[in-house]
């Protein structure tokens, strides 16, 4: 080859030039390069599908929670029903007084060959949600002087009519197949000809706690409970973790008994998280005796969970430091300590902030570990501190899609996607959180 | 150097040698005796004795591996944060010895400064940069003296006209030569009293590097300077006295002059004419 003289194109001057024509060889090449970036993007597109059936089913499941069917109800508010001894109208007689009978009052008056049969007359009650009373002495409390008027009152409807108004079960069906009578079918076609049934949005699903009537359910319990929660996973596992990740990066003497250490902490990360939570359930609870069901417990479960992640990311962060940083501080006579907090760490934080938020993230899709401590129970009071009985948000959702009610399909997905946008609202804040750490860079 | 034949250097020597007065009055401002340094198993650097003059520079040559760096970072202890290493002997500055348990390293640090190889100024600011080191040793009161160590430590590195309108820029924007420039200016900003520079020109180019000669010449008034090299002009040019080093050993030691044009010992000949390293 190297010999042009005997080559065959030995006649023209000059060494042989290599043909430019492209060699089969490396059209293989390219060929596989061609193929490597469409599987490339044949996966980000499936795994954006994926992502979109997934928010596309939810969404289009659980958008109908947030709205509500109500019915107006003309109510008399007779002195005779309220405060049935006579005498002065006191508070006390107005507490006890029977509103439930004033809502029934209404309904046999709207329908009056209803209340000859019992069964029928129970399901015409049940047209407007069972709490409807509460709402109303909440009204005459607030102002008595409705005692002895006639009012419209917008009532909730119970889960089935809700459910029915909504289109989610069929009139078509036979009667023994579908949860609403024809009688209630009835009923509602009759509120609905003369525009008395209309439709407003389920402020109640974002301000009240869980209940067993699915009206009246709402996520606000558990959002409070899940950012109880976190707030103790993250107050307890960020510091605590990224001070054994500093100590272990840039102080511990590299032993065996560091080496081990480093091990148990990779094997933590592994350890599946039901187990946390039996540690939790006989340490925190039988040994400490913290309450039960209490957000304290289960943040504190939590950060047992989420502590290897943090601490492994930290590590991987502060390692990514490059030590030329360390020397230049070291040598300007910078204390060990302050070449930690004045150079490395500032330089670590975006690493370890993704770490963190990674943690957190499955600290806030966690139900395992709080099954062990109580988390899982219902509970209808917004908790109002850290050691308070709640639940978190995914309980909330494994409770209600556990519930039987159809009303409670729809809950189910919009507690999921109020979960999906807690997590979202808090991945933005640690971009946001992120990039202000980078600018330092 | 291309020329491997001739047994006689060609190196030119530059420098300005010390005056027969500066010979007299020479004052021994690092005394090093019998220094062995041990990376686990390795013996490094083997029973070196070597002392370095104030307001000279000190050039430390030898190919790579063979201890100059290693000897270089015993001099501020910037050897310690090695776990593995070893340091035996006795290195005194002013005659008091750095490996002393009571003597404390960041005190030794602040008053033996450094420059490495390649340019790390920290990510912040130029400003920040600068006094970093003053501020951490508490060396300015107020704001006002503080920019005053700033400038002055950024014109004393003949950085001042290039950066003074973008202080507050970060000093990782700089060119490769600036950057060098501002961790001299960074190193000096602390006012130490000597500055050890471990192979600063190695990542520089040709005028960047001529550029921090000439400044290493003018900081010889002020500071005592000890500088790993790898290159041989480099060493002619800057320095007073040069030290070889070979596999550890310290082999060679002098007048620049004299180990260029004159060296003791064959295998500094050989490295010098370029037969080997």
């Amino acid at each position: 080859m190297t010999d042009t003289t005997s080559s065959p194109q030995g006649e023209s001057a000059g060494p042989a030039r290599r043909p430019l024509t492209i060699s089969p060889h490396l059209a293989k090449r390219y060929a596989r390069e061609r193929l490597f970036r469409t599987l490339g993007l044949a996966s980000v597109a499936t795994a954006g599908l994926i992502l979109l059936v997934l928010v596309g089913s939810i969404v289009s499941k659980g958008y109908s929670a947030f709205w509500l069917h109500h019915v107006d109800l003309t109510i008399e508010f007779s002195v005779d029903e309220l405060n049935p001894d006579g005498g002065p109208i006191e508070m006390e007689t107005l507490q006890k007084a029977n509103y439930l009978g004033l809502v029934r009052d209404a309904l046999k008056r709207e329908f009056p060959d209803a209340a000859s049969d019992r069964r029928e007359r129970r399901k015409l009650y049940g047209l407007v949600s069972p709490n409807a009373d509460i709402m109303l002495r909440n009204m005459v409390l607030n102002d008595p002087s409705l005692v002895g008027t006639t009012q419209t009152v917008s009532f909730k409807m119970s889960d089935d009519m809700d459910t029915f108004a909504k289109g989610f079960i069929d009139r078509d069906l036979p009667e023994s197949d579908r949860r609403v009578t024809d009688a209630e079918i009835k009923w509602h076609d009759h509120f609905e000809a003369e525009g008395r049934v209309h439709v407003a949005f389920n402020i109640d699903f974002f301000t009240k706690g869980d209940s067993r009537e699915p009206e009246e359910a709402g996520i606000y319990g558990a959002l409070i409970g899940s950012i109880l929660t976190l707030t103790v996973t993250l107050l307890v596992s960020f510091p605590v973790g990224v001070m054994a990740a500093v100590y272990l990066e840039e102080f511990a003497p590299k032993n065996r008994f560091t080496d081990l250490i480093e091990v148990n902490i990779n094997n933590l990360a592994a350890v599946p998280s039901i187990v946390f939570g039996l540690l939790g359930l006989a340490v925190f609870l039988n040994f400490f005796g913290l309450p039960r069901s209490a957000p304290l417990a289960g943040g504190l479960v939590l950060a047992l969970m989420t502590l290897p992640t943090i601490i492994i990311a930290s590590r991987s962060a502060l390692k990514a430091v490059p030590p030329s940083i360390r020397e230049a501080a070291l040598g300007l006579g910078a204390s060990p300590l302050q070449v930690v907090t004045h150079h490395v760490l500032p330089l670590a934080m975006p690493g370890i902030l993704t770490g963190t938020i990674i943690g957190m993230a499955q600290a806030l899709g966690e139900t395992a570990p709080l099954l062990m401590i109580g988390m899982v129970a219902f509970i209808v009071d917004v908790p109002q501190g850290f050691t308070d009985p709640a639940t978190v948000l995914p309980v909330q959702v494994y409770i209600w899609a556990d519930s039987p009610e159809r009303a409670f399909v729809e809950k189910t997905s919009a507690a999921i996607m109020v979960l999906l946008g807690f997590l979202v609202l808090m991945n933005a804040i640690a971009v946001l959180l992120r990039k202000r750490f980078e600018r330092r860079w | 150097m291309t020329n491997t034949s001739v047994t006689t250097p060609d190196v030119d020597v530059a420098a300005k040698p010390p005056s027969v007065e500066q010979l007299a009055n020479r004052y021994t401002k690092i005394e090093s005796r019998d220094v062995n340094v041990y990376y686990g198993e390795k013996h490094a650097l083997k029973h070196v004795d070597l002392d370095v003059y104030q307001n000279e520079v000190t050039a430390l040559i030898g190919p790579s591996g063979c201890g100059k760096s290693t000897f270089l970072r015993c001099l501020n202890r910037m050897n310690d944060v090695i776990d593995i290493c070893r340091v035996t002997g006795r290195i005194a500055l002013d005659e008091h010895d750095i490996y002393d348990p009571s003597l404390d390293v960041v005190q030794l640090r602040a008053r033996v400064g450094m420059v490495f190889q390649k340019p790390n100024p920290f990510p912040k600011s130029i400003y920040d940069n600068i006094s970093y080191g003053p501020r951490i040793h508490g060396l300015a009161h107020g704001k006002a003296e503080l920019d005053e160590i700033v400038q002055k430590s950024l014109e004393r590195a003949g950085l001042w006209k290039e950066v003074s309108d973008r202080l507050d820029q970060p000093g990782t924007g700089l060119s490769g030569g600036q950057q060098q420039r501002l961790c001299i200016a960074r190193a000096i900003a602390v006012n130490p009293e000597v500055i050890l520079m471990d192979e600063p020109c190695s990542a520089l180019d040709p005028i960047a590097t001529a550029r921090i000669e000439e400044l290493i010449d003018e900081l010889r008034e002020n500071f005592t300077i000890v500088i790993v090299t790898h290159s041989m002009q480099q060493a002619a040019r800057v320095s007073q006295r040069t030290a070889f080093f070979h596999l550890g050993d310290l082999v060679e030691v002098g007048e620049t002059e004299a180990i260029f044009t004159n060296p003791e010992d064959s295998r500094t000949q050989g490295y010098i004419t370029g037969r080997f390293g």
